[in-house]
């Protein structure tokens, strides 16, 4: 016998995820239970809780959410694939501007405008990130950061598209609930629809570029051309996220393109967990509540989320979601060695 | 010929802003995010020890500098550090640092005629038909002496050779005993007192607004697009271009549309070559 | 081996600011050869193999590939045309399992117009050829997160994924470094079988023993020049090879 004892930590499955993996799972109402219960559950939330909630000041509130939500989920996206967005605010923007803008000066119906923005924006944000594609990938995040910005100045000092005060009197939608449960759904197809994506061999290629381009182009894939792809599908649900509030508000001016709705989105991805979708839909209903209790704070709340962002990053990387998910799925104890 | 004094004033003006940022990321690849921040903080805190605790300006400078050198430094140490090797981290890093100090000394207030930094030297002299602030020709003495004197720095010193070593190849510098975290993280430290220098020599000719910690790294950013991040020649041809391009809108059309042009040069440059004028396309070849 | 060139260089030089990796170098491959590339480390060879497969621009010189200009095109065009590399350093997504490395090449558009794999089937082709490459079906082996394999299995894994893409010409940079003796013994009829089959192999080695009992010629490359281009034991009797190699005496 030689020593003092030594201990770790091992982290073990649980037993019934481990008797829920197969097939099997069908054999047994609680392990069915055990594995649909984290999707049902998000789900059901989702739906129910704009009613508990009422058409009120906090209906408002969920609404925000989901259409951060979505510029949250955009992110992750990019960020799947090796992007770095530094510029929601520009997709936001892009697509607030699409609307707005056809609805003001064509009087375009409501649910033509949304679309249009939609894929419309989508074209209008990939031409634009295009170009940098080939460069290192801090250009990416360099031009998302610095367009919205300088879009903002010209809107400004320009006024065009409405200048300082902006679009105002554009149609709003018929109530508030329509408007609520078109974003919740919008929220849970492209979540459940970015997880799905990721997870089949698409997802893959997709992860594959982000963790090591030149093994991919050794496989024949053009990186350049799936990279172009997911901008369009993660700019196209941005401009979405724009066009919903544009409608919701009535109102769309230059504070479209703030930095505001860059970094909350990116606070909740990060705080939410990147890389699963979950956590960006979690971190941003966790945040946007948060910011609107705090409303008085002012321009202060962003730099509460820049340290709530700095916090995550240093402290618990991973993100909620997953360790949320960790914790479902596993135990741990501690062992002698 | 106001026109060719306004422009270069604003080209160094330009080229003051930028050289600090593409400093810290031609050496260690680190893309600071909060320069601009930087330049406001700088040009704060002299601001706070001239006007608060009396010290007197040129003290008042020298002490903002190594502060905010300083507060880079340990940046670097305590954050960067902690986050390096996941390069995605690292750029939201800084920027959420960049909104952490502005947006804080937005709320506490420190926009206005105020907050004004004096000049190093007062009174103007003309030049042709106009006259021009002694000020503006401090502004580009220094500003021209900065590059020279980065120029030699960093190809005739130690550290400077330490700096160009890990920029070249990272591992092969730590092979020959440079310690590449200390270089990286007084790459960023140079590159903050550097924001902090261009801000006391730019900001006593205008007020302090914390806007100008976005804008300030707006035009470094754009600079950086432009000419090429890695360039120095970038640097200055693109400052040159967008300097008088900006004078020459100002001068012919409204003062405003400056902003104009340079979401133009950007789109141009993505439009033609996205890396910079003097960008090198080292993409591909970088990391085979 | 047929007559039929299937790749032909023609001075193709590589300059990185004043050091030139490759100085002129020509040769041609005729299909179902198997070339050797070698050459004292810092020669040009992995370079050479960078320029063939497009990682890397030419400063002059043409790289024709089944008569196609291929000097300038992208690395993924190149590979869909049917050209495989391994790489020096082990490049596998270490995070994943190990068959699921195998999906990237089994999802380009080569392999998806061979009709290799349809929905949903990529899988299954996935471990199936990670079969024939020592990773036992039945095992938990090709289910293993490929960070957590020995060295040797990840060499191997490499090989695999070059041959999922399906390739004509497969290049093989530094395959057995690394690769314990019986590894190797159990890889090298692997790719004999392969050459045999038809596929035109070109593989920079630095265990000359193994590779002359397999190269039909070897190109024997020095400072980035070639200096030899013949059968191995030619080659090896060249003068300026053995000094490459070796060394010269030194007088007194």
């Amino acid at each position: 016998m030689a020593g003092p004892s030594r201990y770790r930590k091992e982290r073990i499955d649980r037993g019934i995820k481990a008797r829920s993996d197969t097939i099997y799972v069908l054999s047994s109402y609680r392990e069915m239970v055990y594995i649909l219960l984290p999707r049902i559950l998000p789900i059901f939330f989702l739906l129910i809780f704009p009613l508990v909630v009422g058409g009120g000041y906090w209906g408002k509130v969920v609404f925000y959410s989901c259409t951060f939500a979505l510029l949250a989920l955009s992110w992750d996206l990019l960020a799947s694939v090796g992007l770095v967005s530094l510029g929601q605010a520009l997709f936001f923007g892009v697509g607030s501007y699409v609307a707005g803008g056809f609805n003001h000066y064509l009087k375009w119906p409501i649910f033509l405008t949304i679309p249009v923005a939609t894929i419309g924006g989508a074209f209008i944000c990939s031409l634009l990130l295009i170009p940098v594609l080939r460069l290192r990938g801090v250009y990416f995040s360099m031009v998302t950061l610095i367009l919205p910005l300088l879009f903002d100045h010209l809107i400004e000092t320009l006024e065009i598209l409405g200048g300082t005060h902006g679009l105002l009197s554009l149609t709003p939608f018929p109530n508030h609930w329509m408007a609520v449960y078109i974003a919740i759904l919008a929220v849970i197809v492209c979540l459940f629809g970015f997880r799905r994506l990721i997870h089949e061999d698409y997802g893959f290629v997709l992860r594959g570029i982000r963790e090591d381009d030149r093994v991919v182009m050794a496989g024949g894939i053009n990186i350049y051309w799936y990279k172009t792809q997911t901008i369009f599908i993660a700019g196209g649900i941005g401009c979405l996220a724009g066009a919903l509030m544009t409608h919701y508000y009535q109102f769309v001016g230059r504070s479209a393109f703030a930095l505001d709705n860059t970094i909350l989105p990116l606070a909740g991805a990060v705080l939410g967990g990147s890389g699963n979708f979950a956590g960006a839909v979690l971190g941003t209903f966790i945040l946007v509540p948060l910011s609107e209790a705090l409303r008085a704070l002012g321009g202060l709340r962003m730099a509460l989320y820049s340290l709530i962002l700095i916090g995550a990053l240093a402290i618990l990387p991973e993100g909620i979601f997953h360790y949320l998910e960790r914790k479902y799925h596993q135990f741990e104890r501690i062992v002698s060695i | 010929m106001e026109i060719l004094i306004y422009g270069i004033t604003n080209s160094v003006t330009l080229a003051l802003m930028a050289i600090g940022f593409s400093l810290t990321f031609g050496i260690s690849g680190l893309a600071n995010f909060a320069h601009g921040a930087f330049y406001l903080l700088g040009g704060i805190l002299t601001w706070i020890f001239m006007n608060q605790l009396g010290i007197p300006y040129f003290l008042s400078a020298l002490i903002s500098i190594v502060v905010v050198g300083l507060f880079g430094f340990f940046l670097y140490w305590g954050l960067m550090l902690r986050l390096r090797g996941l390069a995605i981290n690292e750029v939201i890093a800084t920027l959420a640092t960049a909104i952490v100090i502005v947006e804080v000394l937005r709320y506490l207030g420190f926009s206005g005629f105020t907050y004004v930094l004096p000049e190093f030297i007062k009174g103007s002299i003309q030049i042709g038909k106009s006259w021009v602030d002694y000020q503006r020709i401090f502004l580009v003495a220094i500003g021209i002496g900065l590059i020279i004197f980065l120029y030699l720095f960093i190809h005739h010193t130690k550290i400077g050779l330490s700096f160009r070593a890990i920029s070249q190849n990272e591992r092969t510098a730590i092979s020959l005993g440079i310690d590449s975290d200390w270089t990286a993280a007084l790459s960023l430290s140079f590159g903050s007192a550097l924001a902090v220098i261009a801000g006391l020599v730019i900001l006593p000719l205008g007020s302090i607004d914390t806007q100008i910690g976005y804008d300030i790294l707006i035009s470094a950013l754009a600079v950086g697009i432009v000419g090429g991040l890695e360039s120095v020649p970038g640097i200055l041809v693109a400052s040159i271009i967008l300097g008088f391009g900006q004078i020459i809108v100002a001068t012919f059309f409204k003062a405003q549309w400056q902003t104009v042009v340079t979401l133009i040069a950007i789109l141009v440059i993505l439009a033609v070559k996205p890396s910079g004028i003097f960008g090198k396309y080292k993409e591909l070849e970088e990391r085979v | 081996m047929s007559e039929e060139i299937i790749l032909r260089v023609e001075n193709l030089t590589k300059r990185f600011g004043g050091v030139v990796a490759v100085d002129q170098v020509s040769f041609e491959v005729r299909r179902g050869e198997f070339l050797g590339l070698i050459g004292p480390n810092g020669s040009g060879k992995t370079t050479l193999i960078n320029l063939i497969t497009g990682f890397v621009k030419p400063t002059s010189g043409r790289i024709l590939y089944l008569n196609q200009e291929i000097t300038h095109q992208p690395p993924y065009r190149i590979a869909c045309m049917g050209v495989a590399r391994s790489f020096q350093m082990v490049r596998a997504f270490h995070r994943i399992p190990a068959f699921k490395n195998l999906i990237v090449p089994l999802y380009s558009p080569r392999v998806k117009k061979l009709g290799g794999g349809k929905y949903g089937e990529r899988d299954d082709i996935a471990v199936d050829l990670l079969d024939d490459f020592g990773f036992e079906r039945d095992s938990l082996v090709p289910y293993k997160t490929a960070g957590s394999l020995p060295h040797g299995y990840l060499k191997r894994l490499d090989l695999a994924r070059c041959m999922a893409l399906r390739p004509d010409l497969l290049i093989l940079d530094e395959l057995f470094s690394g690769m314990t003796m019986s590894e190797v013994a159990a890889t090298l009829p692997l790719i004999e079988k392969f050459n045999r089959e038809g596929l035109t192999i070109m593989m920079v080695e630095h265990r000359l023993k193994e590779l002359f009992r397999v190269a039909h010629r070897v190109i024997v490359l020095n400072f980035g020049r070639k200096i030899a281009d013949g059968p191995p034991k030619e080659a090896m009797n060249h003068e300026e090879v053995q000094k490459a190699y070796l060394g010269t005496e030194v007088e007194g």
